[in-house]
């Protein structure tokens, strides 16, 4: 369990970022769930939640969610379920149970950048963007990359547009996290791949992707783009090994996944 | 540090630690029906409403819910003694250590599905874990309660 000695509901970003930053020991809680397992020792706890980022709103041209909104609300919206083929609702909604998916946040997941995360492949298979306070706008794709900085994720940008997308993970039991992930979204005819829980952070696999958007393009059965397709992703993308799978169990998954990810974009 | 919380419908002042998460704040409060049964954040035995939605108590900071409310299986007595008959007719109640958390995540679910599934049902409660039973006498029981027809 994590140790504070002070807390603060800071009620603006500007505020939150000069608590944040006025020692280096202070640190934001969001939905606490990962944090109370751990035993960080916090001088200042920096709660968001009276900071009013918690928000699932449609602009002209995309939909932003704001960094305190749970993941039940990202399950519920109406809004989610009706776009990017509801992948973003249908990612969380098998995490833990409801009273968990009502506590957990997504900034807390997408600025932790969780390697099990189930919301992040998805998202990163999207055209999405990630705002933060001192960094200001940013792709996702970056954001991952980037070494931890002390900052604060204000939203999160996702880009609408006339997508298909799919979402395909494999967990051992219900609740537990995922052993691997896929997401493939396709737009204007052209695929963009994501995998997850190798079970490092997400990451795109941009070679297969081609090799999809250009089969596919030449007419090529989905089922036989996917096997060619499958092939490259085990070149493409290095697995790892934990208590939960091997790598070459994760590879042989993967390359499943990607196959359900094809098929039910493809529509067949 | 002190803070208000409307617990049950009843104001209170309680004073918490920085660190104090809302289940131990709780239980020192003297509403012992909520528990911590896992420490891992997932089983859901500690489950409370804050602002009417179930949370798991173990996992919200104290301090978070200055000015809200929240609520405790004691402060929905009546509509658990009907779950709990519900579920002692259907011979699921064993060590009973899981049935409060249950419980209130069966009322909460009531409020929020109007006629689900039995696959709607597995879906909203997958958050709370009985270690005596198969789940399938819990079923029975939620079914009667929700008015789902066999």
């Amino acid at each position: 369990m994590f140790t504070a000695k002070d807390y603060a509901m800071p009620q603006s970003l500007d505020e939150a970022y000069e608590v944040l930053t006025a020692r280096k020991t202070n640190h934001i809680v969001a939905g606490c769930a990962w944090l109370r397992m751990g035993n960080k020792r916090i001088n200042t706890a920096v709660d968001l939640s009276e900071a009013g980022l918690d928000y699932i709103r449609e602009t002209q041209d995309a939909i932003e969610i704001g960094a305190m909104t749970s993941y039940r609300s990202v399950e519920t919206s109406r809004l989610l379920q009706e776009n990017f083929s509801g992948i973003l609702s249908r990612a969380v909604a098998p995490i833990i149970g409801v009273q968990f998916r009502n506590v957990v946040t997504v900034g807390g997941s997408v600025y932790s950048r969780f390697g099990f995360s189930d919301f992040l492949t998805p998202l990163l298979a999207l055209d999405t963007k990630v705002k933060l306070y001192r960094e200001g706008m940013m792709s996702l794709e970056e954001f991952m990359q980037m070494p931890y900085k002390k900052d604060i994720l204000e939203k999160i940008v996702i880009r609408k547009g006339t997508i298909t997308a799919s979402y395909q993970m494999f967990r051992n039991a219900e609740a537990d996290f995922p052993l691997v992930n896929v997401a493939a979204v396709k737009e204007n005819g052209c695929y963009k791949v994501t995998v997850g829980a190798r079970p490092g952070r997400a990451v795109c696999a941009p070679k297969t992707a081609q090799c999809l958007t250009q089969l596919l393009s030449e007419g090529k059965p989905a089922d036989e783009a996917a096997e060619q397709a499958k092939a490259l992703l085990k070149s493409e993308i290095s697995f790892g090994t934990n208590m939960r799978a091997s790598a070459g169990y994760r590879q042989k998954i993967a390359g499943v996944l990607l196959g359900r990810a094809v098929k039910e974009v493809e529509g067949c | 540090m002190l803070i208000h919380i409307n617990i049950n419908g009843e104001k209170k002042k309680l004073h918490c630690d920085p660190d104090d998460m809302l289940m131990s704040v709780l239980r020192s409060a003297g509403y012992k029906s909520v528990k911590c049964g896992c420490d891992t954040t997932n089983c859901g035995l500690c489950t409370v409403w804050l602002e009417g939605k179930p949370v798991l108590s173990c996992s919200v900071p104290a301090m978070r819910c200055n000015n809200k409310n929240v609520t405790t299986l004691e402060g929905v007595q009546e509509e658990a003694k009907v779950i709990g008959s519900l579920l002692v007719d259907e011979g699921a109640d064993q060590c009973g250590f899981c049935s409060p958390g249950l419980i209130m995540n069966i009322i909460a679910m009531k409020k929020e599905l109007e006629n689900p599934t039995e696959e709607d049902i597995l879906h909203y409660l997958a958050g709370n874990l009985c270690r005596c039973t198969g789940y399938m006498s819990q079923m029975r029981a939620i079914k009667k309660y929700m008015g789902v027809e066999e």
